[in-house]
This record gives structure tokens, sequence and C-alpha cells, in this order.
């Protein structure tokens, strides 16, 4: 028995100072589901570029939020945007990385990607329980031509708190009187209806599985899942097909530098292509960080994808940041962050 | 005088090594409350908030930061409850094949397969329950049971595959080998001059069973389906990946729940707010009181029947 | 013939067509699932299962090395930890504590500790272990399974020393071997076998473990030999793959679920095995 625990507390030695010898390269983030392909893209072309490993976990924003507060992580990353208030409070900064849209998907037989037709009102009720039939007259009468089935409608929404949500709900609360007072937006909402999947992967799933339903997701999560997405009204009265360029067209507008916080919510914009449902995914870092190797390594990581992951993310279909907006960034990186007092970041 | 030191020696040794001992088996009771401890400071902040109302309010607003347990005790309890429905009939069948028809040859290779199916990991059930058995309850069990059986509230709802029942019916699957070894145990503690005196007064196998062997081990019995009950309610993943994580009260079975495990799986890491993470750990701190009191019973019950059952 | 006879012979026939029915049914299901984990993880295993990073999604080839040695990492010390600790209590309640009332309370506590819902435990040591040290890690995903381990191995270890005779100890003590020699080198040496069978069923089930991990080793990409980072396990991996998108996880997902199946149920059939050698 001594001889086992004596060769187990010599293995424990061996793990433990293995790893001091290989200290120090290898940064930890975790958050928003949304930007996860993308993030691991990166973080694996950039650890067989330097060696330097970025653990990057989709635990979703309202994990990455609540785990760069806890110091948990040397990063959060989230698709909604926290509030001055909340980024002082906390000594937190923000910025975006990529902007994305998300699509309502549906699970319906016979509906090809593109063909269901959504006002902001009917997809509201729907996620109220208002409309529970495909075939209900308020769909049809936007969808003439759709072979819509008498089924109930099953509502996918996520079960965790998340950045995709805060989108998707800041977006109906802005464009629906009824959805504003009943539930309200955040990363977790009270939903009225529906089954709960876990992250974007789990709606995904869902929604697959699931006959006759409809979940949100991801603009890059229903491309690659094959996912059917539906069409939307945005604002100016247009039916728009989530893309490239309508969320480009929706982030246009932006205003970063005026923005406190670079706060900026991109949902329910004007413009004739706006997709409706855009916003930007953001990271979060501390501005006294505790571990100020790891925080200029993390500086040194998202400085290298604003400045060759744009490709990259066009791949995966994510609109990368553009360089006037990642010049203002890193600005604000040199002018807060700070360790002892000095700037951790200079280029 | 070498004796002397000796002795000496010996009981230095011997205090050591007691001291030891009973400093680890201290450490049970130790961990246990300082389970209970850390779970309540962690919460009161959702104890004091919402106070007895955490226990039957059914709101989960983590908008407005509004949170009741309810939904979540209902999904546990009720889950559980069908669970050990399906599977105490199918345990105690097991049992009786196991003790009493079984050929010796057979009786090896089977009970060893049932207690195969207790050490397969619970991920492995949830993740075969959401790929394999899903699709088909949602293609071939629920519509009939919905077309059939839907005049009864509790057989409506969607058919999805996900929700109440199938999770209840995998938790099935996995508690039934738990069940049925403790059972099969208790029954081979039946003494054999019980039983011969059934057979001896001309009774049939099924009304020896049934009149002599279940009765005379219905508290040990009591105590397996509890021990199962324990089982299932803590249970975490297979239900996660079935209930279909709803926070609302549904009598519909084929409706999607949530139970306080998989609440805890699905949005542990992801509350920002402390409240949203206190009310998270008061939920913990409840299941954890559940299954105590739930375990506490059954061992009283399986201690009782020992001491009756040998003496 | 006599009606009431026939009435009994034929629910007599029915009950046991029923109890035959049940075992099927358990057996059924058991095949049924692994057939389903050998058929679906079969193909997933290969070299680079093994000894390969996973990759990003949409990225061709990968493994689960990094999870598989996480596994082992996280298991090997959960079993340092739970092991001596457990065996040591068990002495205490088999050797010492016996009809105490301090052994009563330590058997009624690592008795309901033993079915204790593993996710608070996870929930516990995250309150205790992550939160206050700012960070996932690999030795809290060890603290938890060591946990969930313990009174597992407490009551097995207080089990097999029991049925040691306690004729074996007189005999020895009346040689005038000191207390803790004669449970060190006689009492263990009879129990051995019982207690490795038990510590082997406790690794196994705890390897299999995810709920407690979820919220302490958390997960990692990448390799990991430090005990206070975090760290990927089969398990965890098993649960974020299987609710992924990707069809490539949904392979990887069953590669790892057969992985961890075989060695769960390899480890139970040669503890039957040693269980049968002896009696």
């Amino acid at each position: 028995m001594k001889k086992i625990t004596l060769i187990l507390a010599l293995l424990v030695m061996c793990f433990g100072s293995s790893g001091l010898a290989l200290a120090e390269n290898l940064i930890n983030g975790a958050g928003a589901t949304f930007p996860y392909p993308l993030y691991s893209k990166w973080a694996y072309e950039y650890a067989k570029k330097t060696g330097v490993k970025l653990n990057y976990q989709s635990i979703g924003s309202g994990g990455g939020i609540k785990q760069i507060k806890a110091k948990t992580v040397d990063f959060g990353a989230s698709d909604a945007p926290l509030t001055v208030k909340d980024l002082s409070d906390s000594d937190l900064l923000q910025f975006p990385m990529a902007i994305g849209g998300v699509v309502p998907v549906v699970n319906i037989k016979g509906v090809q990607a593109g063909q269901l037709k959504l006002t902001a009102d009917v997809l509201a009720d729907i996620f109220l329980g208002k409309i529970t039939k495909w075939n209900d007259k308020r769909i049809a009468a936007i969808n003439a031509g759709l072979n819509l089935p008498d089924d109930t409608i099953t509502v996918v929404h996520r079960s965790d708190g998340s950045g995709t949500t805060w989108i998707f709900t800041n977006y109906l609360d802005k464009a629906n009187a009824d959805w504003h007072s009943k539930v309200g937006f955040g990363t977790a909402v009270n939903w009225p209806a529906g089954v709960g999947g876990k992250g974007n992967e789990g709606v995904a799933t869902y929604v697959k599985r699931i006959k006759n339903s409809i979940g949100y997701v991801e603009y890059a999560y229903a491309l690659q899942n094959k996912l059917v997405h539906t069409k939307l009204q945005n604002k100016d009265k247009n039916f728009v097909e989530p893309s490239m360029e309508t969320f480009t067209a929706a982030a246009s507008g932006a205003d970063w530098k005026g923005t406190p916080g670079f706060a900026v919510i991109l949902t329910d914009q004007s413009g004739k292509n706006a997709w409706p449902i855009a916003g930007a995914t953001f990271i979060l870092v501390q501005e006294n960080p505790t571990n100020c190797a790891n925080a200029k390594a993390v500086l040194q990581f998202f400085d290298w994808a604003y400045e060759n992951g744009g490709q990259m993310a066009k791949s995966l279909d994510y609109v990368p940041i553009p360089k006037n907006v990642a010049q203002i960034m890193e600005d604000a990186w040199a002018k807060k962050i700070k360790c002892n007092g000095a700037p951790v970041w200079t280029k | 005088m070498q004796v002397f030191d000796r002795h000496k020696s010996y009981k230095i040794g011997d205090a050591l090594f007691k001291g030891i001992a009973y400093f680890f088996a201290l450490s049970v009771i130790v961990l246990m409350a300082l389970i209970f401890i850390v779970l309540l400071k962690e919460s009161w902040l959702s104890i004091k908030t919402f106070g007895f109302k955490f226990l039957y309010s059914t709101a989960w607003d983590p908008v407005s930061g509004d949170f009741g347990a309810l939904p979540a005790i209902f999904g546990t309890i009720v889950s559980s409850l069908i669970a050990i429905i399906i599977a105490l009939p199918i345990s105690l069948g097991i049992a009786i094949f196991l003790t009493e028809m079984a050929p010796k040859w057979l009786k090896g290779p089977i009970g060893t397969a049932i207690e195969l199916l207790a050490s397969i990991p619970s991920i492995i059930y949830g993740m075969w329950g959401l790929f394999i058995l899903a699709p088909l309850l949602s293609e071939y069990v629920e519509p009939y049971i919905i077309d059939y059986l839907g005049f009864i509230p509790i057989f409506r709802g969607a058919p999805m595959g996900i929700g109440m029942l199938p999770a209840a019916f995998i938790l099935a699957i996995m508690i039934i080998p738990f069940i049925s070894s403790v059972a099969r145990d208790i029954f081979r503690m039946v003494p054999p001059i019980l039983k011969e005196s059934g057979y001896g007064v001309g009774a049939t196998k099924w009304e020896v069973i049934s009149k002599v062997v279940i009765p005379y081990t219905k508290s040990g019995i009591i105590g397996a389906v509890i021990l199962g009950l324990g089982r299932a309610l803590g249970e975490t993943m297979a239900v996660t990946f079935l209930i279909g994580n709803s926070h609302d009260i549904s009598i519909a079975l084929l409706d999607p729940a949530t139970s306080i495990s998989a609440t805890l799986a699905n949005e542990f890491t992801e509350a920002v707010e402390d409240i949203y993470l206190s009310s998270l750990i008061e939920l913990g701190l409840i299941l954890f009181v559940i299954t105590f009191i739930v375990l506490g019973l059954a061992k009283i019950l399986i201690n009782r029947f020992s001491y009756t059952g040998r003496r | 013939m006599d009606l009431h006879y026939i009435k009994r012979k034929a629910i007599n026939l029915l009950a046991l067509a029923a109890s035959l029915l049940s075992a099927v049914f358990g057996i059924v299901f058991l095949f049924w699932i692994l057939k389903d984990v050998l058929t679906l993880g079969m193909p997933a295993i290969n070299a680079s299962f093994f000894t390969e990073l996973p990759t990003p999604a949409g990225v061709e080839g990968g493994g689960l090395a990094n999870a598989i040695l996480g596994t082992l990492m996280i298991t090997v010390i959960a079993t340092a930890i739970g092991v001596p600790a457990g065996i040591m209590a068990g002495t205490y309640l088999s050797e010492y504590g016996r009809k105490s009332r301090v052994a009563s309370v330590v058997r009624f506590l690592a008795d309901i500790l033993v079915s204790a819902p593993s996710i608070v435990i996870g929930v516990f040591v995250y309150a205790l272990l992550v939160k206050p040290f700012g960070g996932f890690s690999a030795i809290a995903g060890s603290v938890a399974l060591s946990i969930i381990m313990l009174p597992v191995v407490i009551r097995t270890a207080e089990e097999m020393l029991k049925l040691v005779p306690d004729s074996t100890r007189e005999a020895a003590l009346a040689l005038g071997a000191p207390h803790w020699m004669v449970t060190v080198k006689v009492v263990y040496r009879g129990a051995i076998r019982g207690i490795t069978t038990g510590v082997m069923l406790a690794v196994a089930r705890v390897s299999g473990e995810t709920a407690p991990l979820l919220f302490t080793s958390f997960n990692n990409s990448f390799w990991n030999f430090k005990l206070t980072e975090p760290t990927a396990t089969l398990t965890v991996t098993i649960f974020n793959y299987a609710l992924g998108p990707y069809e490539e996880w949904h392979q990887m997902a069953w590669g790892a679920a057969f992985l961890i199946t075989a060695l769960v149920l390899f480890v139970t059939l040669i503890s039957r095995v040693i269980v049968r050698g002896k009696a």
C-alpha cells in the first residue's frame, strides 16, 4: 500500500513539475458559443505559428461574463455588450472581434431555406406561444403559395445564458410591444413557451431532431448544419435573407468611437438591406489584470487576429472587424489596460 | 528494559495508526458538514431574498432576477417517481427470475449482465437516449400514445422524443440494475424453510413468491426502491440530454420539463448575476437535502430488515 | 378438473412468464446500448484518435489524446487521494470503531454520500476550490472525484476487513505483535483481494463521471500537464461533442463513449473474476 502511495505521490510531483517547465504559454478564455468556430480556428492556426495555446471553451456569453468577473479565465467572450456601468464596476474593457447575425431556423417538411417569410410580430407571437400552428392565418398571409402543415409548432430556445438570446430578444423587444411588456431582453429570459437546448449547438441539434420546430441560431451554425433559415422583414419593411451583405449593411451605421464602452447594438437597424437581428461579438478583458503575462499574450493574439484573421473569418461566414475599428480598439488597449501602472499593450 | 522499550514503541505506533484511521473516519463527518455549510453559505443570498417562497414559486426569470424552485423540484420528483413505477415491476421480475427460476448455469451470466448495465456511465445513457431512443420514441411510440391515450391529459404534448416521459424512461433503465440486484440479495436471505413449508402445503411458485417471499422481504424491498429513487433524483447527465430543459410545469408527460440536476448542468457556468448563481446553488442544496432524507430513510429500512432478517 | 387449481396454475405461469420477460427486457437494453456504442464508436477509433489533439470544426482529422490523458490524470490523482483516505477510514470502522457511536454515524453518512448527487459535489468543489483560487483546474476535478470515491472505498474496505476472522487477529496479537502491525501485515493481507476489487470498481465508476467535472476540471482543447489548469476529460468531451452540431463531433463523441464504456466494463468484469476466484 505504501509503495502505491509513494508511486502516486511521485506521479503527482511529475505532473506538477512538468507543468512548471511549460509555464505560461496557455491562455484560457470562455464565453459565447457564436464565435467558437472562429476562435478555435484562429487558435489552431496561431498555435501552429507561435506555439502559444489559446484554450477557448464555448460555455455561453453569460458564462463568459461571469468567469471573467470571477477572474477564473484570462478573457471572456460575449455576444451581448456589457453596459458602461457594468464594465466600470468590474474593471473590464470590451472590444468587438467579429460581426454576425442571428437567424430563425425551422424544420418543416417541404420548406426550403429562405422560403418562409416572417415579420417581427409573427416571430414574437410564435415565441410567445400565441401562434401555435404552422398554418395559422397570419403566417399564411405573408407566405402565399407556401404549403404549411396543420401541425403544432415546437419553439426551441436556449437553456443557458447566451448572447445569441440577448441579440434575438433585444430585437423582439424593440420590434414588438407585447414582447417588451411580457418578456423583455437579456442573456437568459423567462421563456413563455418551448424547449431549451444548450448552446447554439444544442438548439441546432434540437431543431434538426424535432419536426415542426422553430429556433434561432447564429448564422454560421445555421449554414454549417444546413438548417433551414427564414427571411425576415426589416425596419424598412423589406424581406431580407441573412448573408454577409445584409449583416454588413446592418453594421454600416455603427459609431464605434462615439459609443461609450463600445457597447454598440446592431439590432433592428434601418437600411434597405439591413438584416434586423445582427450584432457584434465581444471580448472582455480586465483593465487591471492579475496575470500580466497572460493579459499581454491575450492582446497579442487578438492583434494577430485583427491583422491576419479576416480571411479566416470570411471563410467561416463571419463579418470581420474593419481595420479602422481595430485601430480604435488597440488605442483603447494601450490607454486602459495597466499592470502596476504601466500599460500592458505597446506595439 | 528492552521489553519495556518495545512496549513503548508499540504504544506510540498503535496510537499513531489509530489516530490516522480515526482522522480519516472523522473526515467523512467533516466533509458532510462542510458540504452543507458551503452550500448554505453560497445560497444565503437567495435564501435571504426569496425565503420560503423559493420552494413554491414557479418563476424562473433571469431578466428580473426572480427565481423559484418549484418547476425543477417538480421535474426531479415526477421523473424519478415515473422511473420507479416503470422500474419496480421489472426489477422484481428480474430478481425473481434470478433467485427462483433461472437454471444455475444462467444465473451467473445474467446477474453479471445486469450488473454491467449498472456500471455503464450515465453520460452514455444520455447520449444513447438522445441519438437512438429519442428519434425512435418520436417516430414510433409517442404518436400512438397521443392518438390512443391522448384523452388522458397526462399523455398529451408534441411527439418530440424529448421530455418528461423519455427522461423518466431512460432513468428507469438506469435504476433497474440497482433495484434488481438489491432485491435479488434480499430474496436470497429468505430462509429456505419458509419457502419449503409453502411448497409443502401445495402452493405454486408464484404463490410462494407473492405470499411468502415478498411479504417477508417487504421492508427490504421498500429500502431498495428508495435507494433507486435516491439514484434517480440525483442523476444528471441522462436527464439533461432528454428532459428538454423547460422551466414550465406541465401535466402532459410528453412535454419538456426540467430537473434540479439538469438546471445546474445547463445554467451553472452561465449564471452572471449573484442572485442567479445563489439560486442555482440553493437548488443544489435542496437536491442534497431531498436525497439525504430519501437515502437516510432507505438506509434505516434496509438496516431494520437485515436485523430482523438475520435473526 | 378443479377450476380453482387451473386458475392458480395459470396465474403462476403468467407471473413467471412476466419475470422471464423482465429479465429479457434488461438484457435486451444492455446489448442494445452496447451494440450501438460499439458500431457507432468503432469507426472513430484509429491511431490519431489516441495521439492527436482535437481540431477545430471543419478541419479534417484530429483525436482526443488530451482528453484521454486528462481522464487518466484526474482519475489517478483522485485515486491517490480517495483510496488511502478511504482505506484508513474503513480500517477505523472495522478495527477500532466497530459498534461505537462515531462509527455508526460515519457508516450512515458514508452510505448517503455514496448516492449523493454527483452534480452537487461538483457545485460544492466549485465553491470550495474553483471560485476562491480563481480558476478551473485538474486538481479541483480530482478532488470532486475523490469525494465520490471515498465512501465507496470506505464501505468496501470495512466489509472486506470484517471478513477476516477475529481468530486470525487474536492469533497474531498473541504472538506479541502490536495492533497496528497486525492490521497492516495480517488483516490487510487477508482482505487485499476484496479491497482491490472495491477500489477497481470505485475507479471505474468515477472515470465515467461527468457531472462533477463540468464546473471543476472544465475543458481544454490542448494538452495540459499542470494541476492548476483546466483539463479535458473524455466524459466532458462527450457532453460537449454530443450536443454539438457537427457530424465529426458526434463521431468523436461515440468514439470516446466506446473507449470509456470498454474501460469501465473491462474493469468491472475483471473485478468480478477476482471475486469469483476467491470464492
